[in-house]
């Protein structure tokens, strides 16, 4: 993308080669757009394939795969589970990390940023394979087996370290003064959170949200490990049995299916990028 | 929700006594054991309605459970059943199992894939079901009909641990149209690995169709061990284990993957395909599409893939297209135990958990799982093989392949043992046909094999030859 | 949130506006929390940290040093082995091709691809508006936000050998790219699948990099990769690391490539937490899986020491950056300007003052 910058200051002189590097910069902008839309193509024909395969090719049109995915008794309900476990997530780990974040980036705490370093390494433990028994004898211990409480609870965990991280940058890179002027009005420090200082890092709590549902919307280990009812499954744990005994998919159900269940994170990213925009703060500080 | 009946440890020390008195409820000497009040059961299975196995799970939930529900209510006793269903992979199925009896806790009835029986037991997750449901489970009527062959599938070193839910077999499928294309006789009858090499070679004149899928290779998995690896060994007078301990790099091994090698390595297998995550669901495309001649596969390849309305790859005149016949020894005669041809055979088992604080009740469910009734209500106008002779004498009618699986397979087949280390080992010899596929020497890849093999069995006491 | 929109919107308009340098100061306390009700900020979210994730995390630490296993015999009765399963791993030639694959993948596809993408996507975006840059931008985040079960349908779909969109693309029926290429695939695949959050995390960068300067440098006959370097580059040092440190330690974790290629062809891409997945949920080898985790923590450790002793000259150039900075004299008109029209420009501005 280098291109779309002048390499020398003479070529804005000339105009042929001010319009071939134009093309060319577009060209490449092109490229960029096709290689993000291609791969997303099998999400807008399979679906609606009177015989999906595992290629993207303009639909023999139906929506009966729709009627049949309606039918399942599964499907649509994951949905809303999904929807539950990716909201409890998400409002935990924003309220949580941005308090934390506050505190860790106002009042200086020995060890902070070594703890902070240790937790984003274990988080990596945590979200692996290796951590399932532990994780489910804990759960099982604190009679957290099917609820979305034990989910929430364990998925917050993971996903608070890379949070704070996130956030803390951000809350450093916010200027001072006004949470003093508040203070010197009397605000408490919960009030200036929440009225100064909250506003400011709005984008990045919107962008830590979203992060935190789309790889709670995504995650299918921990709510298939933990929950036990068909009623409570996600839909990450229902995409998986879209298959047949010997393990073929089901192309019509599983295209469809993916459809919908990606339609929520899209339509949510949507809204908040209407609404609070994606920007993120980072360079870490010493 | 009465799935986690929980009593960790932890609970029965806090808890103390009321949970001694709980325990002391479910034990089968219990006069109070089954005997009116509240009792919840639940079965789990890898079925999910809608989803994977979704038959079994809509008999189970529609069929089974309302009409045990109302028979014990008509015997005096209120019994709540529910259905756990799954549609994951076997491996989550198993390890979310293991996860719920170690924390002794779980389904009070569950199915397990029969190879798993051995190392369930060395766990300690379940138990004889004499153990678990007391003395009066010999006088189930069923035993009868369950041949000693097919109850090997729910042994382990000698003692009984469930009931089987069917079993199936491993043959050769070939494509009719294709054999007549290419001047051979659609009732193929190989009679040595020789014939089936024959037969691809002159397959292999056609165009675009690939002779020949023997699976190997680890992306295939367990297809690759069930219906390549184990099928061909037993033909070559071989196996893998005896008692508890492994054969290594054995002259039946290198002649199997010999056999590998004539097949990859002179184009008439598709070596790609066995390459691919989704090799296999492709190996069953192209032989629906008639594209390829000879595939081994199991019974369900029939009954699911190709079945002429619901198949994942369906065959509208499967029936007539479709040809089987048994794996050949490598020559007449030379199979094990000197058979002339060979299969493998698998299937599910219906346990106890032995936790269970119903185990009479739980046992009496287990047996309407199981009755002749139950199965022929399962199956409808479809075919399978069950576990009990009065139902198959009955339903493979209705399917000759499956009638053939029946009475020529069953009687010359083989089981996996039922061994913990089974499944490294089943990953090495996956490998070893992966090594040949790639170009190494079938010498090469036994010795490999036997290295392996010491090193995921800790040594090399567990291993012969 | 609605009701706190107008004092943000104050908020804003004065942080532009009176650019007085007040940000640089992480450890001042402004608002006068005071140690104690710092500790009470941070308690609700430790507590679930230590309960939710060091407890399992240690756990598993130990289990590492046990033959554990899911079934058999080791599954009642597991035998402490010390470091024995981490000696066996590191004489693991599984182990040590899986490391390097994961290295490969790491450098390729997250420290080169998703930083250098998402840079240049960062770059080109940073002055436009207009449909295209609103669908591109759109484009790259949905690439990071669908499920990964659905993403790795999509791949499959896109590589498939017999008919995928690649292929027809390219008028080359029967290249299997997973076969043939199997790390390049799902090296380009995570390049597409990450590139948004380097792409969010630059554009937030960029924003502090006051278009005066970069004005400056041009008249003076800088080239692009000049001001790249002299102007671009020392301000925002400290994004790139915390874009590597994470982008690096995502990737290292990643497991979607087992999704697409189940770690082949025999292997070949399999990287450590496919082999750790495989370990532990395929063979039930949960001890040894265990051990492997920890190695891979380890591994981690290493990659953000490197990152962090990086970090250390960032910060002596930082230093000097701000005081050349304040000599310029902080805040001129045009350092405003350089800041998108987005309403959400307050942070940027208010960051400028603290490089």
């Amino acid at each position: 993308m280098s291109a779309a910058t002048p390499r020398r200051p003479a070529d804005g002189r000339d105009p042929v080669r001010a319009l071939l590097r134009g093309v060319g910069a577009y060209l490449l902008v092109a490229l960029v757009l096709a290689f993000f839309a291609l791969p997303m193509l099998w999400l807008a024909s399979a679906p609606f394939d009177r015989r999906p395969g595992i290629t993207a090719s303009l639909p023999d049109f139906t929506l009966a795969n729709f009627a049949r995915l309606w039918d399942n008794p599964n499907a649509v309900n994951s949905l809303a589970s999904s929807l539950v476990l990716a909201v409890g997530s998400a409002v935990l780990v924003v309220a949580l990390s941005a308090l934390a974040a506050y505190a860790l980036s106002r009042v200086h705490i020995r060890g902070r940023d070594g703890l902070l370093y240790a937790l984003l390494l274990l988080s990596s433990i945590v979200t692996g394979t290796a951590a399932m028994v532990p994780i489910f004898l804990l759960a099982a211990e604190l009679d957290l087996v099917d609820s979305y409480l034990g989910v929430i609870l364990v998925l917050t965990g993971g996903l608070l370290p890379a949070a704070i991280f996130i956030l803390k940058d951000f809350m450093d890179t916010t200027p001072r003064s006004y949470e003093e002027s508040a203070r010197v009005f009397g605000a408490s420090p919960l009030r200036v959170l929440r009225d100064v200082v909250v506003p400011v890092v709005r984008p990045g709590l919107a962008t830590v949200g979203v992060w935190t549902v789309a790889q709670v919307w995504g995650n299918f280990l921990i709510p298939f490990l933990l929950l036990r009812s068909p009623d409570k499954s996600p839909a990450a744990v229902v995409m998986y049995t879209f298959y047949t005994e010997g393990g073929q998919p089901d192309l019509a159900l599983i295209s469809t299916f993916s459809l919908l269940y990606s339609l929520p994170v899209v339509l949510m990213f949507l809204f908040v990028s209407r609404r609070y925009g994606f920007r993120l703060h980072g360079g870490i500080k010493a | 929700m009465g799935a986690i009946a929980r009593r960790t440890a932890l609970r029965a020390a806090v808890l103390g006594a009321g949970s001694a008195a709980l325990a002391g409820c479910g034990s089968a000497l219990d006069p109070r054991g089954d005997a009116g009040g509240d009792v919840a059961l639940t079965v789990a299975t890898n079925a999910v309605s809608g989803g994977k196995n979704a038959d079994e799970a809509d008999w189970i939930e529609k069929w089974v459970i309302p009409r045990f529900v109302a028979r014990q209510k008509a015997k005096g006793a209120d019994v709540r059943v529910a259905f756990l269903p799954s549609g994951v992979d076997d491996e989550q199925y198993k390890t979310k199992l293991a996860l719920d009896l170690k924390a002794q806790a779980g389904p009070d009835i569950m199915g397990l894939d029969g190879i798993w029986v051995g190392e369930f037991a060395q766990a300690r997750y379940i138990a004889p079901l004499r153990e678990v449901a007391g003395d009066g489970m010999a006088d189930w009527e069923g035993w009868r009909q369950i041949s000693p062959k097919v109850r090997s599938l729910a042994r382990f070193e000698d003692r009984l641990y469930g009931i089987p839910a069917g079993t199936d077999a491993r043959v050769l499928y070939f494509h009719k149209p294709l054999f007549r294309k290419a001047g051979l006789p659609t009732d193929w009858r190989p009679a040595s690995w020789w014939d089936v090499l024959d037969a691809a070679r002159e397959l292999k004149r056609l165009e675009g169709v690939t002779p020949l899928q023997i699976n190997a290779g680890t992306a295939m998995g367990e297809a690759t061990t069930m219906q390549g690896v184990l099928p061909l060994l037993a033909g070559a007078g071989g196996w893998v284990s005896k008692g508890d301990r492994w054969y290594g790099d054995t002259p039946q091994l290198r002649a199997v993957l010999g056999f590998y090698r004539d097949v990859y390595g002179s184009g008439l297998g598709d070596p790609r395909l066995q390459q691919e995550a989704k090799g296999r669901d492709k190996s069953f495309e192209r032989f629906a599409e008639g594209k390829l001649g000879i595939l081994a596969e199991g019974d369900y390849f029939w009954r699911d893939v190709l079945a002429p309305e619901t198949g994942t790859a369906a065959m509208k005149r499967r029936d007539n297209d479709v040809g089987y016949a048994l794996f050949p020894a490598r020559a007449p005669g030379e199979g094990l135990g000197g058979r002339d041809h060979v299969s493998l055979s698998g299937g599910a088992v219906h346990v106890l958990n032995p936790h269970t604080r119903h185990p009479r009740a739980a046992f009496a469910l287990l047996t309407a799982l199981h009755s002749a009734a139950a199965l022929r209500a399962r199956l409808g106008d479809s075919a399978m093989i069950t576990e009990r002779d009065d139902v198959n004498d009955v339903v493979l009618d209705q399917d000759p392949m499956l009638r053939f699986c029946a009475e020529a397979a069953l009687p010359v087949t083989a089981y996996r043992p039922p061994l913990a280390a089974y499944t490294a080992v089943s990953l090495a010899l996956q490998e070893a046909t992966a090594q040949v596929v790639a170009g190494k020497s079938p010498g090469q890849a036994a010795r490999a094999y036997r290295k392996e093999l010491s090193e995921v069995l800790g040594g090399s006491d567990h291993v012969i030859g | 949130m609605a009701a706190t929109t107008s004092s943000a919107e104050t908020a804003t308009r004065t942080g532009e506006q009176s650019p007085d340098g007040h940000g640089g100061e992480p450890e001042r306390d402004a608002a006068g929390l005071g140690r104690r009700r710092a500790a009470a900020f941070v308690a609700p979210a430790l507590v679930l940290i230590a309960l939710f994730l060091v407890l399992p995390a240690v756990w598993t630490l130990y289990l590492g040093a046990t033959d554990y296993r899911l079934t058999g015999i080791p599954a009642i009765d597991p035998a402490f082995v010390g470091l024995d399963n981490v000696t066996k791993a590191l004489g693991d030639d599984d182990f040590l091709h899986s490391l390097w694959l994961t290295l490969l993948f790491v450098l390729g596809s997250a420290v080169i691809g998703q930083a250098g993408l998402g840079f240049a996507l960062a770059w080109w975006m940073r002055e436009r508006t207009g449909w295209l840059k609103t669908t591109l931008e759109a484009l790259v985040m949905l690439a990071w936000i669908l499920p990964s079960s659905v993403v790795a349908f999509l791949w499959i779909a896109f590589l498939d050998r017999d008919g995928g969109t690649l292929n027809t693309l390219l008028h080359t029926p029967g290249a299997a790219w997973l076969l043939d290429h199997p790390m390049l695939s799902i090296i380009v695949y995570n390049i597409w699948r990450g590139s948004a959050f380097s792409m969010m995390l630059y554009s937030a960068a960029l924003g502090n990099v006051p278009a005066s300067h970069l004005e400056t440098a041009r008249l003076a006959g800088a080239s692009g990769w000049q001001q790249l370097r002299d102007v671009v580059f020392p301000r925002i040092r400290g994004h790139v690391l915390t874009n590597l440190l994470l982008i690096s330690l995502w990737t290292f974790n990643d497991f979607t490539p087992f999704l697409i290629t189940a770690g082949g062809p025999n292997g070949a891409t399999e990287t450590l937490p496919v082999h750790i997945y495989k370990t532990a949920l395929g063979s039930g080898e949960l001890g040894y899986g265990a051990a492997l985790s920890f190695l891979m923590l380890l591994i981690n450790l290493v990659v953000a020491v490197v990152y962090l002793r990086l970090l250390g000259q960032k910060n002596k150039a930082r230093r000097s950056g701000k005081r050349k900075t304040a000599a310029r004299g902080s805040g001129g008109p045009t350092d405003q300007d350089a800041a998108p029209a987005a309403p959400h420009a307050e942070a940027p501005a208010a960051k400028e003052e603290t490089a």
